[in-house]
């Protein structure tokens, strides 16, 4: 049972690791806008403008 | 205003994607796919007729269905993953991926290491670890390519131009990160030679790594990336956002911490220490709500959309693969219960379980992703929506074809197995009764199979089409986008940078203490208790030389995929098996050798219990002793010769390892075999076996097969089973 030694500080490391991940997610303002990611996935092409075309419209935010 | 976006618009950096990349995965998912498939048909037909491993080494079960599961895996949804996160990636990023270079190396090294695994697994270079089986050149390239492809990554997230990181990408984060770990730990090996390594680890901790490892495959490659690809894949071909992103965030998290635990209950009622079983059984039950946070996510994103599901093929493979994800979800903790398992363990069950995953999520979400991004990726539309429906209709009915033949198959070898009737014998003594009588359902799962490659072939030649029809490459220039960088979208701050900086500072302090005392802790206790674990027991021998040989032509030949060798404490296993199985009996087996799988009987207790003829002619035509029998023919064993020569450089191996091998005896490894060899001869001569077969494999085998299990001696009291 010697891995026990290995594999349990190790699947608890790995697990502090995503844990400390998730806190240092949190406060670095990952998670702060839970709202506008998920739509702004949708947005690609708008919000990315193809060179050759010029920009039409005026950014709503600005 | 109108200088406001004057001044955003001289910001604006330009960049396009490295598509080409993505096209090559594509391909490469089409390709191995229909292999992968293929192959699966193939194994399955071999199981409801032996004839179809037509008596030739390449082609036997056993060899076949490693290749089988490292193609399904790492090849086709492999590609699949590579081809999704590299389309996906830098679209949610606004960046190209970092390196075209380094993109070139993780794919032209994926497909030679997948080469290389269908060269080496066939020929019977194998580690026999379930999904590792790869021998440890090519562990090296895996990780190497891994690395690349891990390093591309990071470099791409430093460069991006989009503040917040979408879930998808927290996805793909772990799925790296973690698949490195796990793999690198499971293949730890000490090489023999070219091709040939034993496991660092043996016995109970070889099997305890393995599934920490084989479950994670799961969870890590199967699992991660495609949630991952799900959120991409999914709010954009409804053009919705996501159910719900607090979910994502919340089940995110959850999953990753308690995937990682749920390793042990491929080891339930085994050797291994009672409280590790539950620990692993407990994570896995836990493991329900996160998986289910995803499936309910991806579902509910479709929500106002079913119309659309009705018509659009996309949509159609989208619905069913996370349906499909939240039913394997459902099944899995149920079969990590203890009294569950007892029945499902080691039957067909398991098997169905594996591909309503496979399949049903893995297969489906591919399809869905495949028939998505290639129109887009080639600026075309889809060649045949019809094909692609017909596509989806093959595949459904060919799983939900395999999943009940294999639930029915299952529960009905279970229960079989442990029939007991009232005078206390068992109702189905002969093995080759409970194998009889699940054929038919081999047929239907193998027909089932048919239908989902045929599905695949239908996917090749709809995307073929639809990408011959598509307008010239030379004709088109590079797409160019075009967006702020980095620096124009600032943090969303409360409390300003610096302050969060402090907070991190501290924050990791702490974490990091309380990693070293949990760490620590945990460290010492199984040190003080292992002996309490593995009752070391001074009867316990290392293999002899000429067993030595013999049992790595066992791992050779994947008899592992049909034989396991582990008897369960229960009691219809100790009426059929005997004696039950103690941890102390395994520490000289490099690789393990508990299997997963009964399609033939155990084979921990097997030594012994019949003649060196008996095995002499099992071997050669398993029908002469076992009427109805599916095992293979091995007339190979017959012909190729026993390596004595090698035996010295395996036993120092071994050695060095910590098998208690004299000095004289690693010297005199060949020749202690052939005295070896010779006392088997004598009883093989006595019926009618000619003098020369004495240094073929055969008999080394036998030497193997006649010691499984023997060394505790005779039988024991029931008792100590409790």
């Amino acid at each position: 049972m010697e891995i026990i030694k290995f594999l349990i500080p190790m699947a608890l490391g790995m697990g502090m690791i995503f844990v400390g991940l998730f806190i240092w997610s949190t406060r670095s303002g990952q998670f702060d806008d839970l709202d506008t990611p998920s739509k702004r996935m949708l947005l690609e092409d708008d919000e990315t403008h193809l060179v050759n075309k010029p920009i039409t419209h005026e950014r709503k935010d600005v | 205003m109108s200088a406001v976006v004057e001044s955003r618009e001289s910001q604006f950096e330009t960049f396009s994607y490295d598509d080409k990349l993505t096209k090559m995965f594509a391909i490469a998912t089409m390709v191995w796919g229909v292999v992968a498939l293929f192959l699966g048909v193939w194994v399955a037909f071999e199981l409801a007729t032996y004839k179809m491993n037509l008596d030739s080494p390449y082609f036997t079960f056993g060899r076949l269905r490693p290749l089988h599961t490292n193609a399904a895996i790492f090849a086709f949804v492999g590609n699949a993953i590579f081809a999704g996160i590299y389309y996906s990636t830098p679209r949610l990023l606004k960046t190209r991926m970092a390196s075209d270079l380094m993109g070139r190396i993780h794919f032209w090294g994926w497909q030679l290491i997948i080469v290389a695994a269908a060269i080496s697994l066939p020929l019977g270079y194998t580690t026999s670890k379930e999904y590792a089986e790869l021998e440890w050149p090519i562990d090296i390239a895996v990780a190497l390519v891994w690395v690349t492809f891990g390093v591309n990554f990071f470099l791409t997230l430093k460069q991006r131009r989009e503040r917040h990181i979408y879930v998808a990408i927290w996805f793909y984060i772990a799925t790296i990160i973690t698949v490195a770990v796990l793999y690198v730990v499971n293949n730890l090996e000490v090489p023999v030679s070219w091709m040939k390594s034993y496991s660092l680890f043996a016995g109970v901790q070889d099997a305890l790594v393995q599934w920490w490892y084989g479950h994670n495959a799961v969870a890590f490659f199967l699992t991660t990336p495609f949630l991952g690809l799900m959120y991409y894949f999914i709010p954009k071909a409804v053009n919705r956002p996501v159910y719900s992103y607090r979910l994502s965030i919340i089940h995110f998290w959850s999953l990753i911490f308690v995937y990682i635990w749920a390793g042990p209950h491929h080891l339930l009622y085994s050797a291994l220490p009672e409280w590790v079983q539950t620990v692993g059984m407990a994570f896995s039950i836990a493991l329900w709500a996160p998986s289910w946070g995803g499936m309910i996510n991806g579902l509910l994103t479709l929500r106002g959309a079913w119309d659309r599901v009705r018509k659009e093929p996309i949509l159609k493979f989208f619905a069913t693969a996370v349906t499909f994800y939240g039913m394997a979800t459902f099944e899995g903790p149920l079969l990590s219960i203890k009294s569950v398992n007892a029945i499902g363990h080691f039957t067909d069950w398991i098997v169905g379980h594996v591909h309503a995953g496979t399949i049903g999520w893995n297969y489906m979400m591919t399809a869905g992703v495949l028939y998505y991004m290639v129109p887009k990726l080639w600026k075309t539309e889809l060649w045949s929506q019809r094909l692609a429906n017909i596509q989806f209709w093959s595949a459904t009915i060919g799983l939900l074809l395999y999943i009940m033949s294999m639930w029915t198959a299952g529960i009905t070898q279970g229960l079989m197995w442990r029939a007991v009737d009232e005078t206390g014998k068992l109702v189905y003594p002969d093995f080759v009764e409970t194998v009889i009588k699940i054929i038919p359902m081999y047929w239907v799962r193998a027909f089932g199979g048919v239908l989902v490659l045929f599905g695949f072939i239908l996917l090749i030649i709809n995307l073929y089409k639809t990408i011959k029809l598509a307008p010239k490459e030379e004709n088109q220039e590079e797409e160019k986008f075009k967006a702020l960088p980095l620096s124009a979208s600032p943090l969303d701050t409360h409390g300003g940078p610096h302050r969060k900086l402090e907070g991190l500072t501290l924050l990791f302090s702490v974490l990091s203490f309380v990693a070293i005392i949990i760490g620590s802790m945990i460290e010492l206790l199984p040190a003080l208790l292992s002996n309490n674990f593995i009752a070391k027991d001074a009867r316990v021998k290392p293999y002899r030389p000429l067993e030595v040989a013999g049992r790595d032509i066992f791992v050779r030949e994947g008899c592992y995929t049909c034989h396991s060798q582990l008897v369960r404490p229960m009691a219809a296993e100790k009426l059929r098996y005997g004696r039950v199985s103690t941890a102390a009996e395994y520490v000289y087996d490099r690789p393990f050798q508990w299997g997963s799988r009964r399609i033939g009987p155990d084979l921990m207790r097997v030594g012994g219990k019949y003649n060196h003829m008996w095995h002499y002619r099992h071997m050669l035509n398993p029908r002469e002793v076992t009427p109805g029998s599916i095992m293979p023919n091995y007339p190979w064993l017959f012909k190729n010769k026993v390596k004595f020569e090698a035996l010295t450089k395996k036993l120092n191996v071994l050695a060095a390892l910590g098998a208690p091998y004299s000095k004289e005896e690693i010297d005199n490894a060949p020749m202690l075999a052939k005295e070896h060899a010779q006392k088997i001869m004598n009883e093989l001569e006595a019926g009618g076996v000619k003098k020369k077969m004495i240094d073929k494999e055969i008999v080394a085998l036998i030497a193997y097969l006649q010691r499984l299990g023997t060394d505790l001696g005779g039988d024991d009291e029931i008792s100590s089973v409790e």
